[in-house]
């Protein structure tokens, strides 16, 4: 009995390192979504900003948009939001959920950084993040002019990212009919 | 030329490294000391040639050898030179390099100072040790090699992340390092020890002051750190629950426990198979550390290796030493012999519960930090864990391990009464009162967790003064022999536990009465602000050695003299990349902090914070260091100050 307790750690220890291994392989960055090429699922989400109208599954389609998951006690949303700020001045269209927050939180971290948002809805339950599949925020969908999720990218998104893989995808996806 | 020196030098450094894991555990098997001689030498060699090519690294930097690719990677001529030299350790392989070479340093620290332990133990640390050096080389060597060529060579080299251009870049990732590796020298005497099947005073009089030279460096990292991301990152928090954060407070949490269950076992010969234990578990959770940061599993702000190759690499190296280890433990633990019993009302038992406390803490944070990854693995979903729920997992626990912080000092070792300790206790006990009601008198009833967190601030430091208070009382007939003959590490320990009451204050004062303020402004505007008035008086662009940056100059009237803070935004063409630089009044009793943002037509938007007394969490984390040093230099813990080598040559020692 007493000798059981010596083996505890190492058991322990097995089953860490078997779910860390197979953690590795998932790569959290190439993550495919199962949500690409479906629609984007049914939402209608309460205003962020007092006196706004949130965001529902309508206002997303007609163009190509940007659909960015963001928290106000998200660290790398901070590393990210400059980003976001350029992508808007240069005229890309972001819709924004602000994810398992408060809306006042969400509203002061706009106030604070800049508004970067056409659309911003919040989800204090998380329940879009659920039917979306988001893995943590930042995340950031591609919706087509379909309102179809064409792309999910997760973690903060860096110029690279931009340059190499979601702009020219939004290049493309602005030229579909 | 330097690069294919440093690259031979690392390659002969494996090979001594591994000649340094193979003899002296042969040796010290057979009896051998020609063996055993072998090792100690092949440590004294290693650190030299790790020494050699992390120089030759270095020299690459400074004198802008593009044609070293990292070196292309990382640095540039505007780049001023205590950054180039910075710029060694800020990438991933510099970074890694700069690991190999501490390592190889504290093994080379074993091969010469420990003639006075026994020679199998030295042997056999010295053995563990060359493995940890060995995997870690040849992950340098094979899977990120810091003296790849570049050709045809860059006129010019890109930059280095600009957020890490700080004097803060310059001392952080080594005093981190210098605490992660220092850990691996208590690993391997734990090894050692179960190898050897027995554990003595002599072994515990050996590991303590490791612990504690790991310990002094990692708490000064971890203050360092968040005192970085304070000013650096721009939005005055001091500490975010970020996985990289977490890895350093994972091993600090548990090196914690260590350095105090280690002095049970040194004076009592108590809590043997417990401490050996948390040996592995702290050095594990230091490569954790290493692996969180290389890896993708888990993505964070600071990572700067993000590499799923490496990541497998390093996880294989984790689970080597410590699946080796823990098996290790699981055979020959038991067999140990176990410790003399102990009242749980003693110091031993303090120590214990202090132990407790601190494993549970570190569980915590290993499960916020680690449960997204666990339960994507058992229902395919992802989730985050943020600061919520350490507030509600690691505040209740942390509380009452710092009320009882105070009671361990107090008690005697083996065996001690409620009421002598209480007794003992009365002054300490008196002046946390006094601030709980001062407190809640001046700040009124809704204050009342603050008003406790003053209280527990109080008890922490005026717990910590009894520690020399009571000795000193005692002898004050002689009051000048009593101070002059009192222990460093009494001293010590009365630095460490009044720094744990500063940052309690320091975290108390910032919770409760930070405000901040957002607004735009054009030059000649004014604000009111927490009692002072800013005002804009210039704003301009100003150029630096790299970089542009529109600079923002306020006058600030307080109660004081007045002063002007300055905040700006840099903008390094190089990087294509922007930071802000936040305008800091630091004062005790708290600080302002402006940072600036973006500029429109209605002018620049400014943030404003009121950061009441926050400087103590930092200056509180650097008495904890300080007082881990005063320690350290006790006569008592220099390396076989006090011990003869004849009575250590004893198998174990009596208790």
């Amino acid at each position: 009995m007493r000798r059981l307790l010596f083996i505890a750690p190492i058991l322990a220890f097995a089953v860490l390192i078997g779910v860390f291994f197979a953690g590795l392989h998932r790569d959290p960055t190439l993550l495919p979504s199962m949500m690409i090429g479906k629609r984007v699922p049914t939402f209608d989400l309460a205003a962020v900003r007092p006196g706004d109208q949130g965001l529902r599954t309508g206002d997303l389609g007609g163009e190509p948009v940007l659909l960015n998951y963001y928290a106000s006690w998200c660290v790398a949303c901070r590393a990210e939001h400059p980003m976001l700020m350029r992508l808007r001045a240069e005229g890309v269209p972001i819709h924004g959920v602000d994810w398992k927050d408060e809306p006042e939180a969400g509203n002061k971290w706009l106030i604070d950084r800049g508004d970067p948002y056409l659309r911003v809805g919040n989800d204090r339950s998380g329940r879009t993040g659920i039917d979306m599949g988001v893995s943590g925020v930042p995340e950031t969908f591609i919706i087509d002019k379909q309102g179809r999720v064409r792309y999910r990218h997760v973690g903060a998104i860096t110029e690279e990212d931009w340059s190499q893989k979601i702009g020219p995808l939004m290049q493309r996806l602005k030229a579909e009919s | 030329m330097s690069a294919e020196v440093g690259q031979f030098a690392l390659i002969l450094a494996l090979l001594l490294a591994l000649v340094q894991s193979v003899a002296p555990l042969w040796g010290a098997w057979r009896g051998d000391g020609v063996l055993m001689a072998v090792g100690r030498a092949a440590a004294r060699l290693q650190a030299g040639f790790v020494i050699l090519a992390f120089g030759c690294l270095a020299y690459g930097y400074v004198t802008c050898d593009f044609s070293v690719a990292l070196v292309a990677e990382h640095s540039n001529t505007s780049q001023p030179l205590p950054y180039r030299f910075a710029a060694t350790w800020g990438s991933h392989e510099g970074s890694m390099l700069l690991w190999v070479l501490i390592l190889a340093i504290y093994g080379a620290g074993v091969a010469v100072f420990g003639r006075t332990l026994r020679e199998t133990l030295q042997a056999r640390v010295l053995g563990i040790q060359g493995l940890i050096g060995t995997a870690f080389l040849s992950f340098l060597i094979f899977t990120s090699n810091p003296f790849l060529r570049l050709d045809p060579a860059p006129l010019e080299g890109q930059e280095l992340n600009p957020l890490l251009q700080d004097p803060g870049l310059v001392f952080h990732p080594p005093t981190l390092y210098l605490g992660y590796v220092g850990f691996s020298m208590a690993f391997c005497f734990a090894v050692a020890a179960l190898i050897e099947g027995r554990v003595d005073a002599a072994w515990a009089r050996w590991v303590r002051p490791w612990v504690l030279a790991a310990w002094i460096p990692l708490t000064a990292g971890i203050t360092m750190g968040s005192a970085w991301a304070y000013y650096e990152l721009g939005w005055g928090g001091w500490w975010f629950w970020d996985p990289v954060e977490n890895a350093s407070l994972m091993p600090w949490l548990l090196g914690t426990a260590l350095l105090h269950s280690a002095m049970v076992l040194e004076r009592r010969g108590a809590l043997v198979s417990w401490t050996i234990l948390l040996a592995i578990l702290t050095f594990s959770l230091s490569l954790v550390g290493t692996f969180l940061v290389r890896s993708g599993i888990l993505t964070s702000v600071h990572a700067f290796a993000v590499d799923p190759k490496r990541g497998v690499y390093v996880l294989g190296i984790i689970g080597v030493t410590t699946g080796l280890s823990l098996a290790l433990y699981a055979w020959r633990a038991p067999a140990i012999r176990s410790g003399a019993l102990f009242q749980p009302l003693s110091r031993e038992g303090g120590i214990t519960l202090n132990n407790v406390f601190l494993a549970a803490l570190c569980a915590t944070v290993f499960l916020g930090t680690f449960s997204p990854v666990f339960i994507e693995m058992f229902n395919g979903d992802k989730i985050s864990v943020g600061p919520p729920y350490y507030a509600r997992t690691f505040a209740p626990l942390a509380v009452p391990l710092l009320a009882l912080a105070v009671f361990g000092p107090m008690l005697n070792w083996k065996r001690d009464t409620v009421r002598s300790a209480f007794r003992r206790l009365r002054v300490p006990a008196a002046i946390a009162g006094v601030v709980v009601v001062a407190a809640l008198i001046l700040a009124g009833v809704k204050f009342v967790v603050t008003a406790f967190g003053l209280g527990l601030a109080a008890w922490l430091g005026a717990g910590a003064a009894t520690i020399l208070g009571r000795r000193w009382w005692t002898g004050r007939a002689y009051l000048l022999r009593a101070v002059r003959t009192t222990p460093r590490a009494l001293f010590g320990l009365t630095f460490a536990h009044a720094g744990l009451g500063l940052v309690v204050l320091g975290i108390t004062g910032v919770t409760a009465w930070h405000s901040d303020k957002v607004l735009s402004m054009q030059p000649g505007d004014t604000v009111a602000f927490a009692g002072r008035t800013l005002t804009l008086s210039a704003l301009e662009t100003v150029q630096g050695p790299n970089y542009e940056a529109r600079q923002a100059r306020f006058t600030v009237k307080g109660k004081g003299a007045p002063y002007t803070l300055s905040s700006e935004r840099r903008f390094y063409p190089s990087a294509q990349s922007q930071t802000t630089e936040a305008g800091i009044h630091v004062r005790p009793w708290g600080n302002l902090y402006v940072s600036v943002g973006e500029e429109s037509a209605s002018g620049i938007v400014v943030r404003l914070w009121n950061h009441p007394l926050i400087v103590w969490i930092w200056l509180g984390g650097m008495t904890m260091a300080f007082g881990g040093a005063v320690s350290l230099s006790d006569r008592r813990l220099r390396l076989g100050a006090a011990v003869k080598p004849a009575v250590l040559a004893q198998p174990v020692a009596a208790e």
